[in-house]
């Protein structure tokens, strides 16, 4: 039965559950957090990386793959900023006894 | 690696994204969640890694964004942090335009066939679509955020026709570009440039106090555009990030619609809350309120038994959360209970002022949100407010009133409040607020750094 499905179907499925998961998980997240929530999931939709490593990735030069690197470059300003400002907000809600051990 | 492998370890970096978000469900657990972030991303592009060529061009590019985005993450001012997620937004809606023009320009080498099914033409027309949204929209946001353009709503009459109609016109173009049986770059750039001008008009009428509804919102897009080109490409890497990211924002938008007491599409319509306050109507009927001095309020504060401080936007503008650190701490070696209360809406985007307070080094256990200490008021002593206004309005609990509903602090059932305020001025929502004018409330009016100094030199 497997082979019959349409790809995008499989695709949906795993959206959806994703939504459902995100929405779960999200919800717990603690309102203190929330700032570094979102530098996180701005490092984490920097995930866009993916594709634009694919558009870059062709063996054969033409514009779009200049395209595709600029996109690589754009992306991964989200992903190295997103998680190092997150790291750098963390940071700052270590507990005050524990600096002294640091 | 086959194309199995490379799902299976997709799949395994998923699961470290999810244990991401998880983490930050407490402080403890928030600095192992993010490495657990970094480690899905580093699985998710060293296999993607193995699918392409070029990787000298790849490795550089992602060195080069990497230096910026290090140097940016390391510069930035907390206060800034709306901006900086702003700008981050707005990186992700163009590259995932990027990566549609190029998916359009060369089919074959995301996996797709060289003459697109009208499938795939529709998914690419939803990423692009998405994308080009995210990136004028949160340009917009960042140049509001940042001051370099005013924070009142630019309205104009007939701005929804017009939305309605580019939005129509747009979805033409698209339609065009599924049934053209070449690639149709007229009808792909034209839809592109609407979608561009659609973010921007969208943004441009919502005003500076509904910042962080937009903000959330775009950090929504964001993920919806990375769903979007995952779809395009049939990547479930793509597909999974991004909704996650998009449900964390659309939950952090609701939050805060809610929080703000204001229908989520009312403010995508926008309109509503310009930049500064302006005076309070004269109501005819003159009301007396009491001011005193920081001093005084030194005093009342060192004689009390439980203090509860609530900072508002005013406070990081001053930059007078060290001040207030100061503060917290003398009070505390005098033996007062101090805590800090948390409006959801406190800063310029969802948790800001936790950010900021933290940053002034001060302990997180003494931060609470609003739920945890809404019941306290009622027998704490002194209510310090510093440069928080609507937050704290009790009309919010009067039927009738613009913001009845709205969740506030309940800062008027403690004995005595003090207000550190510029003015009388009233806030976003052009309220006179009663609280200031209680019989228990002392205003103090002054820059909140400066009076807070003036507190801590009296004490």
């Amino acid at each position: 039965m497997i082979g019959e499905i349409d790809p995008v179907i499989i695709n949906l499925t795993v959206f959806v559950l994703a939504i459902f998961v995100g929405y779960h998980v999200v919800w717990n997240v603690t309102p203190a957090l929330h700032t570094p929530l979102m530098s996180v999931t701005n490092a984490i939709s920097g995930i866009i990386l993916v594709g634009a490593m694919l558009a870059a990735g062709p063996a054969e030069t033409d514009w779009g793959v200049w395209l595709g690197a600029a996109a690589v470059t754009l992306a991964a300003i989200n992903v190295f900023g997103g998680f190092l400002v997150s790291q750098r907000m963390l940071e700052m809600f270590k507990k005050k006894e524990k600096k002294g051990n640091a | 690696m086959s194309a199995n492998m490379v799902a299976l370890a997709y799949l395994v970096a998923s699961v470290f994204f999810i244990l991401a978000l998880k983490g930050l469900s407490s402080p403890e657990s928030a600095r192992r969640g993010n490495l657990f972030g970094m480690v899905g991303m580093v699985i998710a592009v060293a296999t993607t890694l193995t699918l392409t060529q070029n990787w000298s061009l790849i490795l550089g590019s992602i060195a080069l964004g990497g230096i910026i985005g290090a140097i940016v993450a390391q510069r930035v001012q907390m206060t800034a942090m709306p901006e900086l997620v702003a700008f981050m937004h707005s990186l992700v809606g163009l590259a995932a335009v990027f990566i549609a023009i190029a998916a359009v320009n060369n089919p074959v080498s995301f996996g797709l066939p060289q003459i697109l099914p009208a499938g795939s033409k529709l998914e690419l027309f939803l990423g692009t679509f998405i994308g080009a949204m995210t990136w004028s929209g949160s340009v917009i946001a960042f140049l509001k955020l940042s001051g370099r353009m005013s924070g009142t709503p630019i309205v104009f009459t007939g701005q929804h026709m017009i939305n309605l109609l580019l939005a129509i016109i747009m979805i033409g173009f698209g339609l065009w570009f599924f049934f053209s049986e070449t690639t149709n770059w007229t009808a792909f750039i034209g839809m592109t440039a609407i979608a561009f001008l659609l973010g921007f008009l969208i943004i441009v009428p919502i005003g500076g106090a509904d910042m962080p509804v937009v903000i959330s919102m775009l950090n929504s897009y964001s993920g919806w555009a990375a769903a979007g080109i995952g779809f395009s490409l049939g990547n479930p890497m793509l597909i999974i990030a991004g909704s996650l990211v998009g449900s964390s924002g659309a939950i952090l938008s609701y939050i805060m619609c809610k929080a703000m007491n204001r229908p989520f599409l009312s403010v995508i319509l926008g309109g509503f809350g310009s930049d500064g306050g302006a005076l309070a109507a004269d109501s005819g009927v003159q009301k007396t309120y009491r001011s005193g001095s920081a001093e005084d309020a030194a005093f009342l504060m060192s004689n009390a038994d439980s203090v509860i401080i609530v900072p508002g936007y005013g406070l990081a503008v001053a930059r007078a959360q060290h001040a207030v650190k100061e503060l917290a701490e003398l009070l505390h070696e005098k033996g007062v209970n101090v805590r800090f209360a948390i409006h959801p809406v406190a800063g310029r985007m969802p948790g800001h002022m936790n950010v900021l307070l933290a940053e002034a080094e001060i302990p997180y256990e003494q931060v609470l949100e609003m739920e945890e200490i809404n019941s306290d008021f009622s027998n704490t002593d002194v209510v310090l407010v510093l440069g928080a206004n609507d937050v704290v309005n009790p009309a919010a609990n009067v039927p009738g009133s613009p913001i009845y509903g709205m969740p506030i602090l309940d800062v008027h059932k403690a004995r005595t409040v003090m207000v550190v305020k510029r003015s009388m001025a009233v806030g976003y929502a052009g309220l006179d607020n009663d609280l200031f004018y209680m019989d228990k409330t002392m205003m103090i009016f002054g820059d909140a750094k400066k009076v807070v100094e003036h507190m801590v030199k009296a004490l």
